[in-house]
């Protein structure tokens, strides 16, 4: 199991990072190396044992439907890096015909 | 003494009796900043009109009111990836270098609600994602004890201020050691409390199943007064949990009489040095001395914790950090042609090396085809080290381990190997992945440069833990102040 340069393109691409030639080469030498050793875990028999995604013996905690207090729109736009009436600015999302 | 060497502790008992004002500690504080900081660079941000001008206000309240509470007009340190408003919040990240938050993380706004003086945000690994301080978008911390060496990480920073005396105390975060391997190199107490003991809300998040916020001091005693003020149930942070708080000052008694310590093998290992393994052995025959029963035991699954962490945290950060896409804060790239271009370009250009790695293993181990093999199987392993610990703690009433491997190492030395520096973390991450306590406090020094010993307890056995490092510290003879000489 080794993370080619193809992997790694791959994987930028989902996770929406740009990368220059170099940095793939780079990385996928670096992701192979650290899952190599995080293959370790393949050695134990895990296959009766069930999973953990968290610690603590909560579920479904809710709070009550009520409105409260929240950011207004001044705020919640104060760090936005383009607005506009109110409004997040971004690029064009669909193609032009 | 001078001010700034003194502990919260003492501190508050003398604002209280008035032998000295809010003013003048912080501007103590803010006189040992200039004359240490350009040398330590243990702050990102200081904001020193803010703090004397709140500093002002406290001395006039202090005036009026009878019994102060502890932190009232006390000088912290925060790290910054805990939100402040109206005071910048960079995460050590280009992505964040403007942030200015628009609402106080809980903690925050506790510690500003009883009477505590921000002295400034402090430096950190982007996005807490390290174990040097290093991989900060704004350079690194020095380790006050020796220049040439790292304070630790991610809350280098946070360590590298309470030990120069460039704040009294600090707060930090803890995803697979990130409080107490920093505090272990830099001499000081570090503790990572139980899982969902403190709020989460407004720290930014890396990975939440193991992020967890707590106090880095001068010595236990602060450290249980500083968690006093800041462990609690938040509403606003769903895995916060609803639990009593005790008075933690309470714990501090010498007596160790009878308590049984077990030593986990696998955290003895062939990575820790031999200096730090002496210093540990050292400390544990004062731990017998003092009427304890130290015996070692094996927790098997622990030499897999790594592996599985370094699938888990990733995997949770890859998704974590999928919000900064240069749409609502943060860095935006300018001269894109349409919104992918913008998203993966802002991300290219917004994150260092380290962050995208995280991603982008992360991203790997949760995509098709590889999800069950990394992703599955690591929450699996998680499992059998919260097993692994669930048994021991019916033996031990703690475990103890060195914090770190090693003491500090040359800046530069692990940079250009991610495994390595991973490496650092080994004694400190099964913690996390199992969500309980551990402190970390100064147990001897190599070559000038301090050694940290690790008290792990059960969940919701922070009394406990600070029972035994109390008890240790007491009969320590201590490792000193770092020489610091400027």
């Amino acid at each position: 199991m080794s993370i080619t340069v193809r992997d790694v393109e791959h994987i930028a691409w989902l996770a929406r990072l740009e990368l220059s030639e170099r940095d793939k080469r780079k990385f996928s030498k670096q992701l192979d190396h650290i899952l190599d050793h995080a293959g370790k875990i393949k050695e134990i028999d895990l296959r009766d044992v069930p999973p953990t995604s968290h610690v603590l013996p909560l579920e479904n905690v809710f709070r009550k439907d009520e409105s409260e207090p929240c950011l207004t729109d001044k705020e919640a736009l104060s760090n936005a890096p383009k607005k506009e009436k109110g409004a997040f600015v971004v690029p064009r999302i669909l193609a032009q015909d | 003494m001078e001010l700034h060497n003194l502990t919260g502790y003492k501190l508050h008992n003398m604002l209280q009796t008035k032998k000295i004002s809010a003013v003048e500690l912080i501007k103590a504080v803010f006189t040992r900043v200039e004359k240490v900081e350009r040398k330590v660079k243990a702050y990102l941000n200081l904001d020193r009109d803010l703090a004397l001008s709140r500093a002002k206000k406290i001395d006039q309240n202090i005036k009026s009111e009878k019994k102060i509470s502890f932190l009232t007009g006390l000088p912290i340190a925060v790290k910054d990836n805990i939100c402040t408003k109206g005071i910048i919040t960079t995460c050590a990240s280009r992505m964040l270098e403007n942030f200015n938050p628009v609402y106080n993380a809980t903690v925050a706004q506790r510690i500003i609600d009883r009477g505590a003086v921000i002295a400034g945000k402090t430096n950190m690994d982007e996005f807490a994602m390290g174990s040097s301080t290093e991989n900060s978008a704004f350079g690194p911390t020095f380790n006050p004890w020796n220049l040439e060496t790292v304070p630790g990480g991610s809350s280098g920073g946070s360590a590298a201020a309470v030990a120069a005396g460039e704040a009294i105390f600090s707060l930090g975060s803890d995803t697979g050691g990130s409080i107490r391997q920093p505090a272990s190199l830099c001499g000081v107490v570090g503790l990572k409390p139980t899982y969902g003991l403190i709020s989460r809300y407004g720290l930014i998040a890396f990975a939440s199943s193991l992020d967890q916020i707590g106090p880095i001091t001068k010595d236990v005693r602060d450290c249980a007064c500083l968690l006093n003020e800041i462990a609690g149930h938040d509403p606003k942070d769903s895995t916060s949990l609803r639990t009593n708080v005790p008075d933690y000052t309470k714990a501090l008694v010498k007596e160790i009489g009878g308590l049984r310590i077990g030593i986990p093998k696998e955290l003895m290992g062939e990575g820790v040095s031999r200096d730090v393994k002496d210093s540990v052995e050292k400390a544990l025959e004062l731990l017998r001395g003092l009427g304890a029963h130290v015996e070692e035991t094996s927790l098997p699954h622990l030499d897999y914790a790594l592996s599985a962490y370094y699938l888990i945290a990733p995997a949770e950060a890859s998704s974590n950090l999928a919000r900064y896409d240069g749409v609502r804060y943060g860095y935006r790239a300018e001269d894109v042609s349409d919104i992918l271009e913008m998203y993966s370009k802002t991300r290219a250009l917004g994150f260092g090396d380290e962050v995208k790695r995280r991603i982008m293993l992360g991203t790997y181990a949760l995509s098709a085809g590889y999800y069950e093999a990394y992703y599955g199987q690591a929450q699996k392993v998680r499992t059998l080290v919260v097993r692994d610990f669930n048994e021991a703690f019916e033996k031990f009433d703690v475990l103890i381990s060195p914090t770190s491997p090693t003491p500090a190492f040359k800046i530069g030395e692990k940079v250009a190997d991610p495994l390595q520096m991973y490496l650092s973390d080994i004694c400190t991450i099964p913690v996390n992945l199992a969500g309980i306590p551990a402190i970390s406090i100064p147990c001897g020094a190599v070559n000038g440069l301090p050694v940290g010993l690790q008290i792990m307890g059960k969940v919701l056995g922070e009394e406990t833990i600070l029972r035994v490092a109390y008890a240790f510290e007491q009969n320590f003879k201590g490792v000193g102040k770092p020489p610091l000489r400027i």
